[in-house]
């Protein structure tokens, strides 16, 4: 499929310097669309939510919703921007068969939100990441290809489309390009989203899930050569569904640019195709200068003018600033700087504090998430939010630890048992008899047994050699199936053999 | 009041609104009445008026009854409850075609009601259907009615002013008492000079759009035809009012309208001041055009205003700004026009399983007609990139240069006058092959759609040349839509007493079509 020659990502940087540009889009979770009273529900039965404004009908008008420009300036002062005295929406006019009025309602050079930052975390460094701006604007309706192979329009038999999802609100957020990330671009682009979609969930404005769309990135990328501090051509990988995914988008478009600069060729300014499956992306239309959306200030609807009191208002209901708040948690836990920045680099910030505000202690929320589930969503290909276990799943677990109910390693097979759907740990301990036995009967024959069968690891104990009752206690561990109380089970070894 | 007659067609809707109140009649009757006029003298595309598209004596004759029985209930919604209306076909009507005279919506049946058709409806008004009218209002003749023409019931082989030339010519044929039209550079108030009939551009913002579709969003406006001040101030009172769908909507209260068409029929304008649009005067036009105006100047001055001449210099340019403007947003308005979902779809001949590009291009093609095709083509040159700033943007500057020359008029007098038209009614295909001498006719209405002003024309009487008739054009500043009622019923009253009734009275009687 690709003919192109990929330059190694590390030795792309040498020659290099790549300048990165997100835009962001999220879809708010309003209650209502942007223009219309319909439901902006997720998951309706096809072309069920949808009324004359929203299906584009002659005649039919919009009508700005107030929810979705609250969200909107709420979005903007969380990332430091200035909001929009007096602007307006304006057409966007360009054909598609799911967009049912041949144009986009949108904003041009007036959005309400502009000139922003963000200060996003990467190993330990802060890296200042400019916002242009962050505007409002429609959703389209969805097209289903059917009959085709690659589920894509060409080649398939008809198209079904459904507008449920037409005027759905959107937010889209944009970068200013991000340059001097060097070999950290990967990681920046991918911290970003990462820090975007935490503001936006503490905004409470969106459910922010990418892998339902909620949250869509597209990754603009250019290289140009190192030192020379101009900005190269771009090329835009669309709709880039998760963290990781953006990480490695980024990786492969500095390669593939590099190959084509490094073969005195010319990147092409154009639309791509990320793929999941493979790591790639491919081309997708040519976007060039041809491309002429025709933008002009939508007469149908008044300007937006938020007064200063209200924009103040909103200013307040802001949640805590996110880098003030992991300073301030960091303290709280008690956490190094290494732990810190090792549950951040997991995408485990959040639910630490969710498993810690469910009762669990700091450092084994953190123990549990940033090793044990951490592993389990990468084995899995997910992320970890979605490995299967909830916070207050977690916090359930540790507190049978802690109780003495059950050890570390009985609680992975309790995480078995969640990710499994066997119920609550409680009941998975029951079911899969999993509790600690700490009766001496039982413990005294199984440490009988072992000594019977060790007696060299045995002379060495009774020889005052203490470190070898290691061994005898994992033989009774192994006898007991991993449910004895470990502590219970040495103090029986030394006595037996004092 | 006028002379009693068993001819319920030639009352006003005031009168039968009166008659229906009085019990002296039915909306049943009415309605029938005015269903047997319209088939005796619509005719088609090739004879007769044709000023209506579609008619629907079934669904008027039913909303008839059931106003009937509300009012013997003692329970009628409101003063024009059982008064028949006809509706331009640019608004949505649920159950009834709406075409906006174009074949690409052919067969189109809205699911939903305009807003004012929704309140023509809440307050019984009969609806007998959908009038004719230039395609998606582009014109001043109906000729570009992809339906055929309407004729102007004055002399069938003149137009009948356009794009609204269905309704004005409804009415004045005394095929419905009452009209709904829509004015986006004097599609109201050309077809109501050109017809001897009163026709009223609202505040823009002042009557919902919701439900009409779009010529040129910034610029259309919905507003009343009839053939008194008084019916079109009854008719703008139920229609009028903000609209949460349609937020360029005014939130305000206007005046009531009524009350200044009745204080205007007093002809007393003591204290007035008028102005004069030096620009518009009439110089260099049609000379019983220039004769009228200037008559019923005169008229005003002996009703005691005030008159002065003002000059509003930036008019000059409204025409170039208008075919801008229009055209840009018209443009991007039918772009959705793609045969997929609603409307007319034509297959491409010769070509087996088109693709649906291949479809909507066919369609397209077909489905507008060359007025359209030139405004699409004009817009989206001027909203191309690079030409934004030069055409558009340049548009929409002098379009403030002509609300600040009317702010500045208005600051010296109450309200502004001109001819409506520079020409009576001319022949059919006269016009048609010289897009320029057809836009130059809007010279006197466009600067109100730009500026956002209310207007109205009603009859001055008839140019000595050809008889027909000549309007007088009523300007006032925003929100300040009782004064153009207030002036427009007194000239209505003072010209009624040179002509003793009526102009509409001198106009000849219709012959029956064949059937």
């Amino acid at each position: 499929m690709s003919t192109e020659t990929l330059v190694d990502f590390d030795e792309a940087l040498t020659r290099y310097e790549p300048a990165l540009g997100l835009e962001v889009h999220v879809e708010l979770n309003t209650a209502t669309k942007m223009f219309c009273g319909c439901p902006a529900t997720f998951g309706g039965e096809p072309n069920t939510q949808v009324c004359p404004t929203c299906l584009g009908l002659p005649g039919a008008m919009p009508a700005v919703n107030a929810k979705a420009v609250e969200a909107a300036i709420r979005i903007g002062l969380a990332l430091n921007c200035d909001i929009a005295e007096w602007c307006r929406f304006a057409r966007k006019n360009y054909f598609y068969p799911d967009m049912p009025k041949n144009f986009q309602t949108s904003q041009y050079d007036e959005p309400i939100a502009f000139d922003g930052y963000m200060d996003v975390d990467v190993d330990g460094e802060t890296f200042r990441v400019d916002i242009e701006r962050a505007h409002m604007e429609e959703d389209t309706g969805k097209s289903t290809h059917v009959g085709g192979a690659t589920g894509r329009i060409h080649g398939a038999d008809h198209s079904l489309v459904d507008y449920n999802r037409a005027g759905i609100p959107l937010i889209e957020i944009v970068t200013r390009p991000i340059t001097g990330a060097g070999e950290k671009a990967p990681a920046v682009a991918r911290a970003y989203v990462q820090q975007l979609r935490d503001l936006i969930l503490a905004l409470g404005v969106s459910e922010a899930r990418m892998d339902q769309g909620n949250l869509r990135a597209d990754v603009n990328l250019s290289l140009a050569p190192a030192g020379s501090g101009a900005l190269g051509t771009r090329s835009e990988t669309k709709n880039v569904n998760s963290f990781r995914s953006i990480e490695r988008a980024v990786r492969f478009e500095v390669s593939r640019h590099a190959g084509v600069l490094d073969g005195g060729g010319k990147v092409v300014q154009e639309t791509r195709h990320f793929h999941e499956d493979t790591g790639i992306t491919t081309s997708g239309r040519e976007k060039s200068d041809a491309e002429d959306y025709r933008y002009f200030p939508e007469p149908d609807l008044v300007p937006v003018a938020p007064s200063r009191a209200w924009v103040e208002e909103l200013r307040a209901t802001l949640p805590e600033n996110p880098t003030t708040k992991r300073a301030r948690l960091q303290g709280e836990w008690g956490f190094t700087d290494l732990e810190m920045r090792d549950t951040v680099g997991a995408g485990a910030f959040g639910l630490v504090e969710e498993t810690i505000a469910a009762g669990a202690a700091p450092q084994a929320a953190r123990k549990w998430w940033v090793a044990e589930l951490a592993r389990r969503a990468k084995d899995a290909g997910v992320e970890l939010a979605e490995v299967g276990v909830t916070p207050a799943q977690v916090a359930a677990v540790q507190a049978l630890v802690d109780a003495g109910t059950i050890n570390d390693k009985l609680a992975r097979q309790v995480f078995d048992g969640l990710v499994a759907g066997e119920g609550t740990p409680e009941e998975i301990v029951a079911a899969r008899g999993l509790a600690i036995v700490s009766d001496d009967g039982a413990l005294g024959a199984a440490v009988d047994k072992a000594i019977e069968a060790n007696p060299d690891v045995a002379q060495k104990i009774r020889d005052g050699k203490h470190a070898a009752a290691g061994a005898l206690i994992g033989a009774v561990m192994k006898e007991m199936r991993g449910q004895a109380d470990a502590g219970r089970v040495r103090e029986l070894v030394l006595e037996r053999l004092a | 009041m006028s002379a009693a007659t068993t001819d319920w067609t030639r009352r006003t809707a005031a009168e039968l609104a009166d008659a229906l109140a009085a019990g002296e009649v039915t909306s049943v009757e009415l309605t029938r009445a005015h269903l047997d006029r319209i088939a005796a003298v619509d005719g088609d595309a090739d004879s007769g008026v044709h000023a209506f598209l579609h008619v629907d004596a079934e669904g008027a004759l039913a909303q008839a009854r059931a106003s009937d029985e509300r009012r013997a209930a003692g329970a009628p919604l409101h003063a024009l409850d059982g008064v028949p209306i006809a509706v331009k076909d640019v608004l949505a009507t649920t159950g009834l075609p709406t075409t906006c005279g174009s074949r690409i919506l052919e067969g189109w049946v809205p699911p939903y009601d305009a807003t004012v058709v929704a309140k023509l409806k809440a307050a019984g008004l009969p609806i007998l259907g959908k009038t004719n009218m230039d395609e998606f209002a582009m014109g001043s003749s109906t000729e570009h009615s992809a339906y055929g023409p309407t004729r102007n019931p004055w002399d069938l082989t003149r137009i009948p002013g356009g794009s609204g030339g269905g309704s004005a010519a409804a009415v004045a044929a005394y095929e419905a008492p009452l009209a709904i039209g829509t004015d986006t550079g004097g599609s109201i108030r050309q077809p109501g000079a050109v017809t001897g009939t009163v026709g009223v551009k609202p505040t823009y913002g002042a009557v919902s759009r919701y439900g009409l579709v779009a010529l040129a969003n910034s610029l259309d406006q919905v507003g009343p035809v009839t053939r008194t001040v008084l019916d079109s101030a009854l008719l703008q009172d139920l229609i009028g009012g903000h609209d949460p769908r349609d937020s360029t909507s005014i939130p305000q209260e206007l005046p009531s309208l009524v009350e200044a068409a009745r204080q205007g029929a007093t002809g007393d304008l003591t204290g007035l001041k008028v102005g004069v649009v030096t620009e518009l005067s009439g110089e260099g036009w049609q000379p019983g055009v220039k004769a009228r105006f200037d008559e019923t100047v005169a008229l005003l001055v002996d009703a005691g205003a005030e008159v002065v001449e003002v000059s509003c210099p930036n008019i000059v340019h409204a025409i170039a700004a208008y075919y801008l403007v229009l055209p840009a947003e018209c443009s991007s308005n039918l772009a959705k026009f793609d045969a997929m979902r609603y409307g007319r779809r034509v297959l491409p001949a010769g070509v087996e399983a088109p693709s649906a590009e291949e479809v909507m291009r066919a369609s397209r093609d077909e489905g507008f007609g060359d007025e359209v095709k030139r405004r699409i083509i004009i817009g989206t040159y001027a909203l191309s990139s690079g030409y934004y700033d030069a055409y558009y943007g340049q548009a929409q500057k002098i379009r403030t240069l002509i609300a600040r020359d009317f702010d500045a008029a208005f600051e010296q007098v109450d309200v502004l006058v001109s001819p409506t038209a520079p020409t009576t009614a001319f022949k059919l295909g006269e016009k048609l092959d010289d897009p320029l001498a057809m836009y130059a006719g809007d010279l006197a209405t466009i600067p109100a759609n730009l500026a956002g002003i209310p207007g109205i024309s009603v009859p001055a009487g008839l140019a000595d040349e050809d008889g027909l008739p000549v309007g007088f054009q009523v300007l006032a500043p925003a929100m300040a839509d009782d004064r153009v009622y207030r002036v427009g019923a007194a000239v209505e009253a003072l010209l009624a007493r040179t002509w003793g009734g009526a102009l509409l009275a001198q106009a000849p009687e219709l012959e029956e079509v064949a059937r």
